[in-house]
């Protein structure tokens, strides 16, 4: 017993005193090898009488044990020594310039493009498309601005022929669907427009807009200005207000425009608003029944809103960008400043 | 539209509201302000003197001392201006005032400046006299002379506020009407949306007067195109007398910007601007045979207008023509021969109404735009017309400047009278339509207040309508009305109560998303260009005269000939982009667009053409070569999931690309796109003096030949086993053989192939390439043994050498 007592002693003491790893291998080999001291002992094992072979396989598993976990806790803290050497090798220079990964940018319209019809999407809208080269019955006739209307000027159409024009606007992709006769309609079109500008500061011969039409036996007004005030508050923060002011399209009545408070100075008025406190965002009203009529629906029983904005111009306003023409350069050190 | 606060306040007496406060209330009921502006705003302490006596300066010849009288005693006061004189009547800012900075400086002085007493050369000066550009006013409007201005003959008395004698505590309004409301292009119209807004009376000017004579043959009126001209009314003046207007009224008109002419000139542009009714009037001895004829020209008549110019007419112009030829261009401007001079005795007055649309017409073909015309094209009503010229009458006749004939001489034909309309709606479809609860009666309160007479009969409201209010047909223009006075604010915010029909992403969104995707993710920022371009980009882009390209749409009033025709391809853009970023000196620059290519499906575009959205991506710059291109097109056709090999067939065919670096990129055998580098003569055309890589892939091909419907691989349990191959190939077998014969002679057993090196060089013999293959081989049920890869191995190695390839050891 005394025997097996001192053997743990004299086996703790030289695990205690190793010094590698390849110490505590051979200390192991000593005790646990085939010819190892723990291992001898157990072959007075089998000589033993049943009552001592129990007493003594305690003892001995227990000094077993209590040396077989030892090394492994030295082994492990000799490891993580090691471990700890090799990393702090391999430590490097942190600051040294990255790699660059170079993803590309997508353009300020796209950007802008996606977070209105994110917004809208996630209010139920469906996104519609139609042709940018269109007829002047969809552009024109079916919303209400008949041949010789002033509206017709005031866009300044390219025409391709007398029937085939450069859509200047995306409400034709509206009549479009209105056509279709299909009650609820909860659509936004977006996409190209064409309007003969000439190139300046502000003004593009091409630009984006995106339209939104709400059509059912109930929509109301209020509804519009609801669903806009949400929409502005998305886009441009909680805090905004809205304003709607009366104003006048050919296929909406009644028609508004509708302000947002400059979110420069909060609405106190400043440069960027040319001290008016409000910025306008976009047109919209309620759609007129001749439209309706136009369209095919029923005048008496179709009741909704349409609205509609310029991309660019809400581009411009939110990245503060004073040229338009910067849009249409494509020089990569502008577009790379927008993700 | 301009007006001014005090021309308003002849209507609205007592609006007591101006400036910004005014400008938001009515600009919230419809009648936006675009700009306002106080005429004083740099005035203060100007008041009337009296130079009593001029004196020489000593020190200087230019300048003279002034002794002023103010009212509460008298002023030293220098000055510089040659036009003064003893006994003169002009206006003075004390010291301690503020006075406009003349127009050539006024950028230097927005706010103005105070003057202080000083000294002029020695000699103490305390104050200014002022010319009316120093009071901030365009000098043009009071007779053109600058120097001191001369108020001897206004009526005014020494020590009177000098801006409140010449009404410039005025503040002047722009307004941006919309086109609806041809009504609100006078200041009647404003003043009456005025009233309303601010809940002040309204009252409507003098149209009735007291006439001195009876003439009913003064004139004889025929019309001949009645479609045209809807109303023609004259009004008969005798011994006129042409002089100044008063005050009041040249103020009036300085106002709003119009310099004042002489009182029958003013009276009819007074009117203009109440009435929004251009008048014309004729010096009546010039009317030969007394007889006016109102009929389209002849083609290729002639005619001189009174700005003396000489101007060819077709048979779409109305002319107003007397008994023996043309006196006037209907509603665009008069003539020469008929305008009245100062030594005008008799005046007829001219009030008509004219088709807008071929006004507009008329007076684009002639390149004349005039005040008149800009008002007749928007189609004005008759029955203003006859209020408009009896408004003018009623002037001449307080201003007591003629004799007005009591008969009254027009041509109004039944079919061409415009009666008020009386329309019914129900209160009950107002409110579904605005989501309110305004009851009729408040509905009534707030359209009587604009002139539309409103009775109701339980829930009917029954209006009539003025025929200057055109724009009202329906229950949804009376709801506009209602809600504009109502207040737009005040009306509730809820959200649509609407059944919606959940919708996925299209098959073509989800592909351009994925187009986005690789495009970012690889480093390519996105480019816009316009859809039209120069037709001259077909020969930068080196295309044969027969190329698709070149059968392209033509705009019929293009913006100019860099913007003629709509694109069918999107090289162009996409180089003309990557040469601006070369020439800012740009190492290297990645572009990508997506946008539409217009291909005409018929020759005169009677149907609409096919819009077919494009993906290109083009580049230059170090790491960019074919293959990296090319990685960037299985990805993207990877990523579409699309069904069918993809192959590189390459194409020596493309006039803008490099005919050894071009391949058509196929799915199956449908031709998705091509890339490859852009040819030498194209990027020397685009002034890049590198290489330029592009792809392009027409998104609707890539749409069609994908397929989202698939279904998971199983994954291998078991190892695999790799094998390399290196061999020696002639150089005339390409990748694709090779690869071909891997595929057709490794049996279900190679799972995956990658060549990893290729070298071509020293050790290779001439003619030939050396290349190397890393082989896979697996089985989903089973390890492979080394004698199934064997086997395998050894078929692909004969076939292989069949076609002249030889293993290198």
């Amino acid at each position: 017993m005394i025997n097996i007592e001192e053997l743990k002693e004299k086996a703790i003491d030289s695990i205690n005193n190793a010094k590698s790893l390849k110490d505590l291998e051979d200390i192991r080999v000593n005790y646990f090898g085939k010819k190892g001291e723990i291992t001898s002992l157990m072959q007075h094992f089998k000589d033993m009488a049943t009552e001592d072979r129990k007493k003594f396989g305690q003892i001995i598993n227990d000094a077993k044990k209590s040396i077989d976990d030892l090394i492994k806790e030295r082994c492990d803290s000799f490891n993580s020594l090691v471990l700890n050497e090799k990393l702090k090798k391999e430590s490097i220079d942190v600051s040294l310039p990255a790699k660059k990964i170079g993803l590309g940018h997508l353009h300020p319209c796209t950007i802008v493009f996606n977070d209105v019809k994110n917004i809208f999407e996630k209010m139920g809208y469906s996104v519609v498309t139609g042709p940018e080269i269109e007829f002047d019955e969809y552009n024109f006739e079916k919303l209400n601005i008949e041949k010789g209307h002033p509206a017709r000027d005031e866009q300044d159409t390219f025409y391709i022929n007398e029937k085939v024009l450069l859509r200047t606007q995306t409400s034709p992709v509206q009549a479009r669907v209105m056509e279709k006769g299909k009650l609820p309609i909860c659509i936004i079109s977006a996409g190209r427009v064409f309007r003969s500008d000439s190139v300046d500061a502000t003004h593009s011969p091409t630009f984006h807009q995106i339209e939104g039409l709400v059509v059912d036996e109930n929509i109301s007004f209020t509804d519009l200005k609801g669903t806009l005030t949400t929409f502005a508050k998305s886009f441009f923060g909680e805090g905004i207000k809205t304003r709607f002011r009366p104003h006048h399209f050919p296929f909406t009545e009644p028609s508004a425009e509708m302000d947002v408070s400059c979110f420069k100075c909060g609405g106190k008025g400043c440069r960027f608003c040319k001290n008016e406190g409000w910025i306008e965002i976009l047109g919209c009203g309620m759609v007129n029944p001749r439209v309706y009529e136009l369209c095919g629906l029923d005048k008496d029983k179709c009741q909704g809103f349409a609205f509609g904005m310029g991309i660019e111009r809400l581009a411009l306003l939110k990245y503060e960008i004073d040229d338009m023409r910067l849009l249409y350069e494509n020089d990569v050190r502008f577009l790379n400043q927008f993700d | 539209m301009k007006a001014s606060n005090y021309f308003l306040k002849y209507y609205v007496k007592d609006l007591d509201v101006a400036g910004k406060e005014f400008a938001e209330a009515i600009t919230l009921t419809g009648t936006k302000i675009e700009t306002f502006e106080k005429l004083d705003k740099n005035l203060d302490k100007i008041i009337v003197v009296r130079i009593n006596k001029i004196e020489k300066h000593p020190n200087a010849d230019q300048l003279v001392i002034c002794q002023v009288e103010t009212g509460n005693g008298t002023l030293q006061i220098v000055t510089g201006a040659p036009n003064v004189y003893e006994g003169m009547l002009c206006p003075a800012v004390l010291v301690g005032g503020k006075v406009a900075s003349s127009a050539h400086d006024s950028a230097e002085y927005p706010n103005g400046i105070t003057i202080k007493d000083g000294k002029l050369r020695g000699v103490e000066s305390h104050g200014m006299l002022c010319s009316i550009s120093e009071l901030g006013r365009p000098a043009d409007l009071y007779g053109g002379a600058d120097g001191i201005f001369d108020m001897s003959k206004i009526n005014c008395k020494v020590g009177d506020d000098a801006i409140k004698v010449l009404h410039l505590d005025d503040t002047l309004y722009d307004f941006e009407i919309t086109s609806n409301r041809i009504d609100c292009y006078s200041v009647i119209g404003i003043a009456r949306e005025v009233s309303a807004t601010f809940n002040k009376s309204f009252t409507m000017p003098k149209t009735t007067f007291t006439p001195s004579f009876k003439d009913n043959h003064y004139i004889e009126i025929e019309v001949k195109d009645k479609d045209l001209c809807p109303l023609f009314s004259t009004r008969f003046v005798r011994n006129i007398k042409i002089e100044d207007s008063p005050e009041w009224l040249q103020d009036s008109l300085r106002a709003v910007g119009i310099r004042p002419i002489n009182n029958i000139v003013d009276i009819t542009n007074f009117v203009m601007m109440e009435f929004g009714q251009p008048m014309h009037a004729y010096d009546y001895d010039t009317i030969r045979k007394k007889k006016i004829i109102v009929k389209r020209a002849n083609n290729g008549d002639k005619f001189t207008t009174l700005d003396g110019q000489v101007r060819e007419l077709d048979d779409s112009i109305l002319t107003i023509c007397d008994g023996e030829g043309a006196i006037g261009l209907g509603g665009i401007m008069g003539g020469e021969n008929s305008m009245i001079t100062s030594s005008c005795k008799n005046l007829l007055l001219e009030a008509a109404s004219f088709n807008g649309t071929n006004i507009r017409l008329s007076s684009k073909k002639l390149g004349l735009r005039t005040e008149a015309s800009n008002l007749f094209e928007k189609g004005l009503d008759p029955n203003n017309a006859i209020k408009a010229i009896n408004r003018a009458c009623a002037l001449i006749e307080d201003l007591k400047c003629g004799e007005i004939c009591e008969d009254f001489i027009y041509v109004y034909p039944e079919e061409s009278k415009n009666i008020n309309r009386n329309i019914e709606v129900s209160a009950k479809r107002i409110n579904k339509l605005l989501g309110t609860n305004i009851s009729p009666e408040e509905m009534k309160n707030i359209l009587d207040k604009i002139d539309l007479k409103t009775d109701i009969d339980g829930d009917t409201l029954k209006i009539n309508v003025p025929t200057i209010r055109k724009d009202i047909l329906g229950y949804a223009d009376i709801a506009e009305e209602v809600m504009r006075f109502y207040g737009y604010d005040k009306a509730g915010e809820t959200i649509p109560n609407i059944k919606i029909s959940p919708s996925s992403l299209s098959k073509q969104e989800i592909i351009e998303n994925y187009a986005y995707e690789i495009a970012t993710f690889n480093g390519f920022s996105e480019a816009m260009n316009y859809s039209f371009e120069s037709k001259k980009v077909y020969d930068m882009l080196n295309l044969k005269a027969d190329a698709f390209e070149r059968n392209y749409i033509v705009i019929q009033n293009p913006l100019g000939e860099e913007f003629q025709i709509m694109r069918t391809q999107l090289v162009n853009g996409i180089l003309k982009s990557l040469s601006t970023n070369y020439n800012r000196r740009l190492k290297s620059s990645k572009l990508f667009e997506i946008a539409n290519i217009y291909l005409p499906k018929d020759k005169d575009i009677k149907v609409l053409p096919d819009e077919r959205k494009t993906f290109i991506l083009g580049g230059y710059g170090k790491d960019l070569d074919f293959y990296v291109f090319k990685g960037y097109a299985e990805e993207f056709l990877s990523k579409s999931h699309v069904c069918g090999k993809i192959s590189f067939v390459k194409n020596e065919n493309i006039d803008y690309m490099h005919p050894g670096r071009t391949a058509d990129i196929l799915v199956g055998d449908m031709k998705v796109g091509y890339l490859g580098e852009v040819h030498e003569i194209v990027t020397k055309n685009y002034n890049i003096g590198t290489r330029v890589y592009i792809l392009q892939f027409d998104l609707e091909s890539v749409i069609k030949s994908s397929d989202f419907v698939f279904k998971y691989h199983e994954i291998s349990k078991y190892p695999k086993s790799d094998r390399d191959l290196s061999m020696t190939v002639p150089n005339d077998i390409t990748a694709d053989k090779i690869e071909s014969v891997l595929i057709k002679n490794g049996g279900n057993l190679l799972e995956s192939f990658e060549l990893f090196d290729i070298y071509e060089g020293e050790q290779v013999k001439e003619g030939y390439k050396s290349i190397a293959y890393n082989l896979t081989f697996g089985s989903n049920d089973h390890s492979l043994t080394d004698e199934e890869v064997d086997t395998a191995i050894n078929k692909i190695i004969t076939a292989l050498n069949s076609i002249g390839i030889e293993l290198r050891k």
